[in-house]
């Protein structure tokens, strides 16, 4: 997982070894093992078990958003997976490779008028379970960043 | 993680025993073409037994939803039973849980229906 890196004068620098990156296709088969993925990152980074559950499901809804809505199943498009482990967070981003997320459209699930509706909670969910969530759209795709604190 | 689906009638209600994870391409499915194939057949009093659901995504909150607006729109009615932890708590927090017709206990979720 390390890697070093050089500068301009060419000394080599340590890059820190705790961020690991994972590029998938964009599949249902990515959706789950994302999900998997990050519950063992979880566990790793020592959350107890209900927090391994918020992590592991926030970053599901993120995966289900890259593949389905930002990617929309194209097989010439990737998803990035990515977990970094700082001193106090697990930082864990997912990018897909769309047009970049229009945020004017993420509904509020829990107003009347969509709480009847079939589709719209992912967003919401993510922000349910993580302690930091940040959007990041572009028009070459859209980067969901979530972070969570390790407490003691 | 394959979800299954099971249905029993007690009383003229059908009752739809799950087990595994209502999520995103899987049990999302087999729970809507459970429901359809039920309201198809005329049996319009459901009860989705989710004791055994213990994972449940937004597609499969979806899902649910979408069950119970379809039931009502066929002039039916849909209840859930036996929620697990994670469910009510997903529930909950996504204002969902008053709209459903929620029972803990299988006889009373039988003699609830109208008519």
């Amino acid at each position: 997982m390390g890697e070093a890196a050089a500068n301009e004068s060419g000394t080599i620098r340590p890059m820190p070894a705790d961020r690991v990156s994972y590029t998938l296709d964009s599949t249902l088969e990515t959706v789950n093992s994302a999900e998997e993925t990050a519950s063992r990152m979880a566990a790793e980074a020592g959350f107890g078990d209900e927090e391994i559950m918020k992590i592991s499901m926030a970053v599901r809804e993120a995966a289900v958003n890259a593949v389905l809505h930002g990617n929309a199943y194209d097989p010439a498009k990737k998803v990035i997976l990515a977990f970094e482990r700082t001193g106090r967070d697990l930082v864990i981003t997912v990018r897909d490779q769309g047009r970049g997320l229009d945020m004017s459209k993420v509904p509020d699930p829990l107003a009347p008028e969509n709480l009847m509706k079939t589709s719209g909670r992912g967003i919401f969910l993510i922000r349910s379970f993580m302690d930091v969530v940040e959007i990041h759209p572009t028009q070459t795709g859209t980067e969901l960043k979530m972070i969570k604190h390790v407490h003691g | 993680m394959t979800m299954k689906s099971s249905t029993r009638q007690v009383d003229g209600v059908t009752i739809v025993d799950l087990s595994g994870r209502i999520t995103l391409g899987e049990g999302s499915v087999i729970l809507r073409d459970t429901v359809r194939d039920l309201l198809s057949k005329g049996n319009k009093k459901i009860v989705l037994n989710l004791g055994e659901v213990n994972y449940i995504d937004s597609s499969g909150i979806g899902e649910l939803v979408s069950a119970f607006t379809t039931t009502k729109n066929q002039g039916g009615e849909l209840k859930l039973l036996h929620l697990t932890k994670k469910v009510h708590d997903l529930l909950q927090i996504t204002k969902l849980y008053t709209v459903f017709d929620v029972k803990d206990d299988e006889a009373a979720a039988v003699k609830a229906f109208a008519g």
